[in-house]
C-alpha cells in the first residue's frame, strides 16, 4: 500500500508518496532530506510547532506572541492551548526568551517571539 | 521644508530591507515613515510559522522574521525612524505630507520608496448579495483581532476564499475553540499554498468546497446563515446545487490589492486593474525617484520574496541619488 | 410619569427637524426613536440631495414643501454646521422625444417655482461634465440642487434640538398610544415605549416605514406604508470628479431613475433602484440590482466599472400612495400624522417641519418663543475636508488630530472622540459622523481602534461594541474576561 502526503515542512509542497509494504518504508516524491524525516514523523506520531499568544500583564501589549520550541503531538494542540489560555506573561521579553518551562509536562518550552516590553 | 536624501513610506518588512539596502549602498541620510508605534507591520500579528526558510535558510514566526530586520536597523547609522507618522499626501516633486500626534510635517525628497504593503479584498469588491449585518470580516482583520487584541470574533464561521491567511486564520479559530464551517472557494483549487491547507484545514478536518461561491449572505444584526453555490468553469451558478451554512461569522480572504493611493495622488500611473504602478522595470515606476516595492508593487506570497524585492529597491534608490554603481 | 408637550415618534430627519423647528418654543419637547442611534432607519440610505423641486407633480404636497425646502435647507445647514454644496443637477435626453419632455418638465417645474432652469446643448455638457456620454442631445440645467450629508444633517439638527432642551429617547421602541377623552390639564395621549411609559399633548408621527402601524395605535387608520427598495453603490472616492453635477436621467412613473449622484462625502453614488417589497427590514442587496444599476448608468456615464464601488446598501422609501400625508386627525384630537415622506423627504424636511408647527398651532397649541434660543451649532472638523495647512494648525492645538486611525478617509483620534461626544454609541454611529470605516478598506485597518475608544470612552467591555446597536456585536469573546 502506498499512502500519498504534502511535505509542509517549507512552502514548496512537494507530494511525497510513501510505500509502506517496503522494508524499510520507501519514500519517494521529496525535493530534500526534510521530506524523509517529515514522512515518518507523519506516519508514526504527526506533530506540530504551535502557535499562539498570551496573554500580558503591565506590558506594552496585550498579547505576546509565543511558539513551542519544537513539535507538539497533534492529539494535545487543543490541550495545550487550554494551557497557553491560562497563562499570564508579567516580566518583559525579547524573542527567543522562555515564557513557559517544561510545558504540558513534555520538556516543551514555550517561547516569546517578539520583544515586549514594559508599559 | 525638511530636505531628505531618501525617504521611505511603510516599516514592515519591505521599508525596513529597503532601509538597508539603501544605507548599505552609500545613502546617509534616510527618514522611514511608519504608521504604527512599532516596526514589522503586518508581521507582528503573523505569529505562526512558515517564514525565513529562503532568505535566513530557518523556520521562523512572522514576529522573529520582523525582529531580525528591527535589530539590524536600530544597528545602522543614518536611518531616523519616526514612528505613528501617517503619510497623507505626495506631490510629482517628491513633497511628502505626515501626520503625527502632534505635528503635521513637509518633506522634500531626491528619492523616495514606497513600501506601504497591499491591503485585503472586501465583500464589497467581490459583490456578494443579501444582507449587511455585523459578523463579517476580512481574514487579516480577524487575524489582528484575535492575535493583537485578544478578542475572538465569533464561534461559527465559514471561510470565502482560500487565500493563505484565510486558511491559518480557519486553523487558529478551531484552536481559539470555534467551530469552522467549511471554506467555500470558487476555483477550482486552492489559492493558497498547499502546505497551508494541509496544516490548516485537513488536520481538522475543515470542509473544502471548491468550484463554489456564496450567493447570498442573511441575518439583520449578526451574520445568521448564508448560501454557497456550485459554479460551472465561467462562475455562472449551477441551478439546483445551492446549499445553506448556518454561521456567525464569515471571513473574506479572496485576495489582496497594492496599496498604492499616496503615490497615485503624486501622478505615478497605476494600472486600474491591479492597483500596481506601471512599470517595464522590477521597483520602478512613471516618475523616476519614486521607487515602489514589496506588495505595493505586486503582491507577494512569501515574505522572503518580499525582501529580496525590497533590497533591490533599496539599491535602484541609491544608484538613482548617484551613491551606487548601478 | 413624564409629560411633554409634544412627542415627536420617529427620529429620522422629518422627526429631527420638526423637533428643532419647535424647539424655539418655550414647550416640553421629546423625540422617541426605536434605533440605537438617531438616524437609523430611512434617512441612513438617503442619497444626500437636496433636489431643485423638478419632477414633481403640479399642486401635490411634495412640489411645494420641495422647492421651500430647497430654499430654507440653505440657511439650516449655514446655522448647524453642514456643508452643503450647491452643484446644480442635469436632466439628461438622449433622444428627441426625451428632449421634447425635458421642454414639458422645465415649463411645469418653472410654474412650481423651481428658479433659474434651463436646457443646456452638447457643447455646454462636453464643457462642464466631461465624463457625459456623447450620446447626450440635451439636458434640462437645475442650478440649485445641492448635497448634503443626510445622516450629518439629522445629528446636527438633533445636537441643536438637543441644545435647546428637546430630550431624546434613544432604544424606545413605542408599543402602544392611548388617546384619552378630552378634560381640563390632562395630556390626551398615554404613550408606552420599551423605556418607559410618558404622557403628551400632541403627537408627531414621524415613524418612516412604520407611520402606519404607529398610527393606527392610535386609532387612526387610512394607509398603509409599502416600502419600496432602492439599492445604491458608492464608488471609490479616487473617483470623486467623475461627476459635477448630479445626473438624472428621465423620471420613471415611480422614482426619479437611475442617478449618478456626487455626494457630499467625496464618492460619487450611484443608484436607486425602485422595487416595491413587502418586508420592512429587508435591507439585502442583489444582484439583479447590481446590474440594473450598472447598466442604466453606464448610458450616462461609460467609463463607470464595476471595480469601482467600493461599498453598496440598500434602503426602503416609506411609499404612501402618491403624496406626503401630512396632516392632523380629527379622529384622534391632537394626534398629527407625518407619514409616505420618500422622495423629496430630505429636501422637503424643513418645509415640513413648518407646516406641522402650523397645523399644532391651528389646534390649539400656544406657541410662545424662547428668549433664548441657540440657534447656531459649533461645525465639528473633518482633516478629509481641510485642507493640509487647516489641518497642521488643528493638530498643533489638540495632537490627537495627528493621530490618524483611519488610513482611508484620514480620520483621527480626535474626530472619533468627538462623534462620541457628541452621541455616537455604535460603529455605525461613528461611520456616519466621521466617515472612519467607511472607504475602500470597509474597516479593516481601523475598527480595532475604533473600538478601542469606544469601549474606553462609554466605559463598556470591547464584548458589548457594537455595528448598530444590541444583538450587532463584533466579537463574541475577550481572552481572559470569560
Amino acid at each position: 500500500m502506498t499512502k500519498k502526503m504534502v511535505c509542509i515542512e517549507c512552502p514548496k509542497g512537494c507530494v511525497l508518496e510513501v510505500d509502506m509494504d517496503a522494508k524499510p518504508v520507501k519514500i519517494t516524491g521529496n525535493k530534500c532530506p526534510k521530506g524523509i524525516g517529515y514522512a515518518l514523523s507523519e506516519m508514526e506520531d504527526p506533530r506540530r510547532v504551535l502557535t499562539s499568544s498570551v496573554l500580558t500583564e503591565s506590558l506594552e501589549l496585550k498579547l505576546a506572541p509565543v511558539k513551542t520550541d519544537r513539535p507538539v503531538p497533534k492529539k494535545e494542540l487543543s490541550r495545550a492551548m487550554e494551557e497557553i489560555k491560562k497563562i499570564r506573561l508579567k516580566r518583559a521579553v525579547s524573542a527567543g526568551d522562555i515564557v513557559a518551562e517544561n510545558f504540558l509536562g513534555m520538556g516543551i518550552k514555550l517561547v516569546a517571539t517578539r520583544e515586549v516590553g514594559l508599559v | 521644508m525638511i530636505e531628505r536624501e531618501l525617504v521611505i513610506v511603510g516599516g514592515g518588512p519591505s521599508g525596513m530591507a529597503a532601509a538597508i539596502a539603501a544605507r548599505e549602498n552609500g545613502v546617509k541620510d534616510i527618514l522611514l515613515l511608519e504608521r504604527d508605534q512599532y516596526l514589522g507591520g503586518i508581521l507582528n500579528q503573523c505569529v505562526h510559522t512558515g517564514f525565513g526558510l529562503e532568505y535566513f535558510k530557518e523556520v521562523l514566526t512572522g514576529p522573529e522574521y520582523a525582529d531580525r530586520f528591527i535589530k539590524k536597523i536600530r544597528g545602522l547609522p543614518d536611518i531616523e525612524i519616526s514612528l505613528r507618522s501617517f503619510a497623507v499626501g505626495m506631490t510629482g516633486d517628491k513633497v511628502v505630507t505626515f501626520l503625527k500626534p502632534g505635528r503635521m510635517e513637509r518633506v522634500k525628497a531626491r528619492a523616495i520608496i514606497m513600501a506601504t504593503g497591499c491591503r485585503e479584498k472586501t465583500r464589497e469588491m467581490v459583490h456578494i448579495a443579501g444582507t449587511r449585518p455585523s459578523g463579517i470580516f476580512s481574514a487579516g482583520f480577524a487575524q489582528k483581532l484575535i492575535n493583537i487584541e485578544g478578542l475572538l470574533p465569533g464561534k461559527e464561521v465559514v471561510i470565502v476564499g482560500s487565500g493563505d491567511i484565510g486558511l491559518i486564520m480557519a486553523r487558529r479559530f478551531v484552536l481559539e475553540g470555534a467551530k469552522v464551517s467549511g471554506v467555500v472557494e470558487i476555483q477550482g483549487q486552492s489559492r493558497g499554498l498547499v502546505r497551508n491547507i494541509v496544516q490548516c484545514i485537513e488536520d481538522f478536518d475543515i470542509p473544502i468546497y471548491f468550484n463554489h461561491k456564496i450567493s447570498r449572505i442573511y441575518g439583520r444584526d449578526r451574520v445568521e446563515a448564508l448560501d454557497a453555490v456550485r459554479v460551472d468553469e465561467n462562475f455562472n451558478e449551477i441551478s439546483g446545487t445551492k446549499f445553506a451554512l448556518k454561521c456567525d461569522t464569515i471571513l473574506m480572504s479572496v485576495g489582496l490589492i497594492p496599496e498604492n493611493e499616496l503615490i497615485e495622488m503624486a501622478g505615478v500611473a497605476i494600472d486600474r486593474k491591479t492597483n500596481s504602478p506601471v512599470s517595464e522595470e522590477l521597483n520602478k515606476t512613471s516618475v523616476p525617484g519614486i521607487f515602489v516595492c514589496g506588495n505595493s508593487f505586486k503582491v507577494y506570497d512569501i515574505v522572503d520574496s518580499v525582501t529580496r524585492d525590497s533590497l533591490a529597491a533599496g539599491k535602484l534608490a541609491a544608484e538613482y541619488l548617484g551613491r551606487a554603481r548601478a | 410619569m413624564k409629560e411633554y408637550d409634544v412627542a415627536i415618534v420617529g427620529g429620522g430627519v422629518t422627526g429631527a427637524s420638526v423637533a428643532r423647528e419647535l424647539s424655539r418654543y418655550r414647550l416640553r419637547i421629546a423625540v422617541f426613536e426605536k434605533e440605537e442611534e438617531l438616524a437609523f432607519g430611512v434617512s441612513k440610505s438617503n442619497s444626500g440631495i437636496i433636489h431643485s423641486g423638478t419632477q414633481n407633480q403640479p399642486g401635490s404636497l411634495k412640489a411645494k414643501l420641495c422647492v421651500r425646502g430647497n430654499l430654507l435647507m440653505r440657511r439650516i445647514s449655514r446655522e448647524l454646521g453642514v456643508d452643503f454644496k450647491e452643484v446644480g443637477s442635469l436632466i439628461v435626453a438622449f433622444t428627441e422625444e426625451e428632449r421634447l419632455e425635458l421642454l414639458k418638465i422645465k415649463k411645469e417645474s418653472e410654474a412650481l417655482g423651481v428658479p433659474g432652469l434651463r436646457m443646456v446643448d452638447p457643447a455646454w455638457l462636453k464643457k462642464h461634465e466631461p465624463n457625459l456620454s456623447d450620446k447626450a442631445i440635451a439636458a434640462l440645467y437645475a442650478p440649485t440642487t445641492g448635497i448634503v450629508s443626510p445622516y450629518r444633517l439629522v445629528y446636527a439638527l438633533c445636537e441643536n434640538a438637543a441644545g435647546n432642551e428637546v430630550e431624546f429617547h434613544l432604544g424606545s421602541k413605542v408599543k402602544k398610544i392611548i388617546s384619552l377623552p378630552a378634560a381640563e390639564n390632562i395630556p390626551r395621549f398615554k404613550i408606552f415605549t420599551s423605556k418607559g411609559d410618558f404622557r403628551a399633548r400632541y403627537v408627531i408621527n414621524a415613524a418612516g416605514l412604520y407611520a402606519d402601524e404607529v398610527s393606527k395605535m392610535a386609532g387612526v387608520g387610512g394607509f398603509e406604508i409599502t416600502p419600496r427598495k432602492g439599492e445604491e453603490f458608492l464608488l471609490d472616492k479616487k473617483r470623486e470628479h467623475l461627476v459635477n453635477h448630479v445626473l438624472y436621467p428621465l423620471p420613471t412613473k415611480i422614482s426619479k431613475g437611475i442617478l449618478v449622484i456626487k455626494t457630499s462625502d467625496g464618492n460619487p453614488m450611484i443608484g436607486p433602484t425602485a422595487h416595491d417589497v413587502s418586508d420592512k427590514e429587508d435591507l439585502s442587496t442583489s444582484d439583479e440590482g447590481l446590474r440594473e444599476v450598472l447598466e442604466n448608468v453606464k448610458k450616462m456615464i461609460p467609463t463607470i466599472r464595476e471595480d469601482d464601488i467600493i461599498a453598496y446598501f440598500s434602503g426602503l422609501r416609506p411609499v404612501a400612495g402618491h403624496d406626503f400625508i401630512i396632516r392632523h386627525e380629527a379622529v384622534a384630537p391632537g394626534f398629527i400624522n407625518v407619514a409616505g415622506i420618500q422622495s423629496p423627504g430630505l429636501t422637503s424636511a424643513p418645509a415640513v417641519a413648518l407646516m406641522v408647527r402650523d397645523i399644532l398651532k391651528d389646534n390649539g397649541l400656544s406657541l410662545r418663543k424662547k428668549i433664548f434660543f441657540h440657534k447656531y451649532r459649533r461645525k465639528e472638523n473633518h482633516l478629509f475636508s481641510i485642507p493640509f495647512e487647516k489641518a497642521g494648525k488643528l493638530i498643533k492645538k489638540d495632537a490627537s488630530y495627528g493621530d490618524i486611525v483611519c488610513r482611508c478617509e484620514m480620520v483621527s483620534a480626535k474626530e472619533i472622540r468627538d462623534a462620541i461626544d457628541r452621541g455616537a454609541t455604535t460603529l455605525d454611529g461613528i461611520k456616519f459622523r466621521t466617515r472612519a470605516q467607511a472607504g475602500r478598506c470597509h474597516g479593516s485597518f481601523c475598527t480595532a481602534r475604533i473600538m478601542k475608544i469606544l469601549a474606553e470612552k462609554t466605559d463598556k467591555p470591547l464584548t458589548e461594541i457594537t455595528k448598530r446597536g444590541k444583538g450587532s456585536e463584533i466579537v463574541k469573546e475577550e481572552r481572559g474576561n470569560d
